[in-house]
């Protein structure tokens, strides 16, 4: 018996203003998904099995639908690259960048692109990329992660914030009011906006009919970053296709709703390719990376079914895990319950690594009911726990099984036990045998034993006979 | 989860008690057995019947809760109803089984998961009984917790449907009802320390609805709670949805102690 679990460690030493915002943020998310959905919709469970259904059929066809998309971009003009892994990814958008000789750009909001660690990376490399959505350019000001898929500083409050724009010299004095902050944020944002030569972007869909691309914001700030700048790269993972524009009246009726609560985000942009001869400005040259990056691998693993996910950060909301971890608990990109099947499958190389983050749920099934594409995430989690033992990946505080299956297997030796139980009612907690154990008991009282009290009253009864 | 179609119903049955019953809550699984009889339904408990295997398949030691699975569902061998006082041990067996199977079918397992009804299931959906013609004499209001495992299935609906039927008997509405009140089997003992906040939270979005007794479907659920809330200085009297059936009927009710 070894240590505790990772994200159990995490949680005790995250402090109360953290764990309170995390809290607050989340169930507030839950509370208004569950509003909106159910005012709209008589039963927003057909609706979200169809869109795992649409997500299945593409994921199953996904060379197809790839092909068609590639086609349809091309025919409008948009340069296509494939990335096999982050450093394809990264030196494809670097390689897009030096042909176009940009040196300054912003980026709006994307996991594709915290996933292979890009606006590092671009830095690194010379490069000034500034990200333009309000909560990943507090993030990337305090040199932080982002904890939640849609809001990725919903561990901060807003006199930290206040506090991060007073020391960069953002806007002048202190101060906390949301709409200052706001304000301040996008005075400053603008300017860097006019003077960026490139925008990166991901994408949330890419209709394989059309090629068209559709990126859902609520602070306009793709759209921005893409009017005045040449160049417009889009990274995004190859399950984004999704097979055509109709689709999308299942998916962004459910990604707004489920996200953040509404029926539409603010800013929802179709992207034909790059400006055509008629258009008074946005980019010239338009590319798309579409990348792999460990999801084929996913594909043909038993939890291909996490490959629906849209990014909604639905299930990070409702996880009880999550609210009292927070996102920054799992190591990894993605935290919350799509990050426990995620991240140690995308990530192969740090399985072992990330094998805790399936342990870390009590398999209580909130995350499959809200969804959007209904998938099964207890039941991947379990696949994971299961491929964690075969694997023999060491696990803090795993309990051995191999004691208990022999007693539920010897129906005797059980009974005597059930029996001898009763001895445990007058044995000081002290005495338990095991640590975690002990923590157990210092926390809660176990009820009174009555080992095989239900069997004896049972077999002295009268015996009853219906027939 | 879904809960198999078509499982078959019938005056026989038989009752897996649950370890939970077997090592501490002997009441429970004799509320199951009376309430079932009071509606007719002749009750057989297998002597060699231990537990469904869930604490080894939740923690990933599968060829472990096979092992398990396999005895289980050879002592409930046959072809009658399985009646289980718990909805996690149901959804271990209609459920969790076919997913630990799922690379070496097993045709008895197989057969358990089609069989298998959580009690207030099988009393609603099964016998068709959608009213409690029971009562008690004084106003008494009830703070349902919806165990976890019992989502996607009809266990919910259906006990909050017969509790509610009960005269006198009011089910109080709580916040974040929808959240896992923190136990999770193992994940209590590994996780001590963000199931007892869970657990905490839940004790004090049920307190709030200043209920008379907790009552839940899932005896794991109520001994992690109120094991918390002992602990505490804030008990609550807890009780089995079963039981509550049992103790509205008044020839049934344990005489006080």
């Amino acid at each position: 018996m070894s240590g505790l679990q990772p994200i159990e460690l995490y949680a005790r030493t995250i402090t109360d203003e953290k764990q309170a915002s995390v809290m607050d943020g989340s169930s507030s998310g839950t509370e208004k998904r569950f509003h909106v959905l159910s005012e709209d919709y008589e039963d927003p469970d057909a609706l979200r099995r169809l869109a795992g259904a649409i997500k299945d059929h593409t994921l199953h066809h996904l060379g197809d639908y790839l092909a068609k998309a590639e086609q349809a971009l091309t025919a409008r003009g948009v340069h296509i690259h494939y990335a096999d892994t982050a450093e394809d990814a990264r030196q494809a958008i670097l390689g897009i960048l030096r042909s176009h000789g940009v040196q300054r750009l912003t980026k709006s909001k994307s996991m594709a692109a915290e996933e292979i660690h890009l606006n590092p990376f671009l830095i690194e490399n010379g490069i000034e990329c500034l990200e333009s959505d309000l909560g990943e350019f507090i993030i990337q000001l305090d040199g932080d992660e982002p904890s939640h898929i849609v809001k990725p500083i919903i561990h901060k409050n807003r006199r930290e914030i206040a506090s991060t724009f007073l020391r960069e010299g953002i806007g002048g004095e202190y101060n906390d009011d949301p709409e200052v902050i706001t304000r301040r944020a996008r005075v400053h944002l603008r300017e860097k906006y006019m003077e960026a030569q490139a925008g990166i972007t991901g994408a949330n869909f890419v209709c394989a009919d059309s090629g068209r691309l559709v990126l859902a914001t609520n602070e306009g700030n793709s759209r921005f970053g893409m009017a005045p700048v040449p160049v417009h790269i889009a990274l995004v993972g190859i399950e984004k296709v999704i097979p055509s524009e109709r689709d999308l009246a299942v998916f962004l009726n459910l990604l707004g709703r489920s996200a953040t609560g509404q029926q539409l985000t603010v800013y929802t942009e179709f992207i034909n390719g790059p400006r055509s001869a008629n258009q008074p400005d946005g980019p010239e040259h338009m590319h798309v990376v579409f990348m792999d990056n460990g999801r084929t691998d996913v594909l043909a693993s038993d939890c291909a079914e996490i490959l629906r996910c849209i990014r909604c950060g639905a299930c990070q909301n409702v996880c009880p895990i999550y609210r009292q971890a927070s996102g920054h608990a799992y190591r990894s990109t993605y935290g919350g319950p799509v990050g426990a099947v995620l991240s140690p499958l995308l990530f192969g190389d740090r399985f072992a690594e990330l094998a805790d983050l399936p342990k870390a749920s009590t398999l209580c099934g909130a995350c499959n009911e809200v969804c959007p594409v209904d998938i099964p995430i207890p039941d991947l989690l379990l696949r994971l726990r299961d491929k964690a033992k075969r694997e023999n990946v060491p696990s803090a505080a795993s309990i051995p099984m191999a004691p208990f299956a022999t007693l539920a297997t010897s129906p005797s030796l059980w009974r005597t036990a059930m029996t001898m139980s009763k001895v445990m009612n007058y044995l000081p907690v002290d005495v338990a045998p095991v640590r975690p154990l002990r923590d157990w008991l210092g926390q809660r009282t176990l009820p009174e034993w009555h080992g095989g009290d239900f069997r004896k009253w049972l077999s002295k009864r009268p015996k009853k006979t219906t027939d | 989860m879904s809960v198999p179609t078509n499982r078959p119903a019938g005056k026989r049955v038989l009752l897996m008690g649950t370890c939970l019953c077997d090592a501490f809550y002997d009441d429970v699984a004799r509320a199951t057995v009376e309430v079932l009889e009071h509606l007719g339904v002749s009750v057989e408990f297998p002597e060699n019947q231990t537990c469904c295997g869930q604490p080894a398949f939740n923690s990933g030691d599968w060829p472990a809760s096979r092992k398990v699975a396999r005895h289980c569902a050879k002592v409930f061998q046959g072809d009658l109803p399985v009646i289980v006082p718990s909805g996690s041990c149901a959804a271990m067996n209609f459920h969790g089984n076919p997913l630990q199977f799922e690379k070496e079918p097993d045709a008895s397992v197989d057969s358990l998961a089609k069989r298998t009804w959580e009690v207030m299931d099988f009393i609603a959906n099964g016998l068709g009984v959608t009213e409690w013609k029971g009562g008690f004499e004084k106003p008494v209001r009830i703070a349902f917790h919806r165990s976890c495992h019992s989502r996607g299935s009809n266990s919910g609906e259906a006990t909050l449907r017969l509790l509610e039927s009960i005269k006198n008997v009011e089910v109080t509405v709580f916040g974040q009802a929808e959240q896992c009140c923190g136990f999770g089997g193992t994940f209590s003992v590994t996780f001590p320390h963000i199931s007892g906040r869970m657990g905490s939270l839940k004790l004090d979005h049920i307190l709030e609805s200043n209920p008379d007794i907790l009552v839940s479907g899932d005896m794991s659920c109520l001994m992690h709670l109120t094991g918390l809330a002992r602990i505490q200085g804030r008990g609550i009297e807890h009780l089995h949805a079963i039981q509550i059936l049992r103790n509205s009927i008044p020839g049934l009710a344990p005489s006080p102690a």
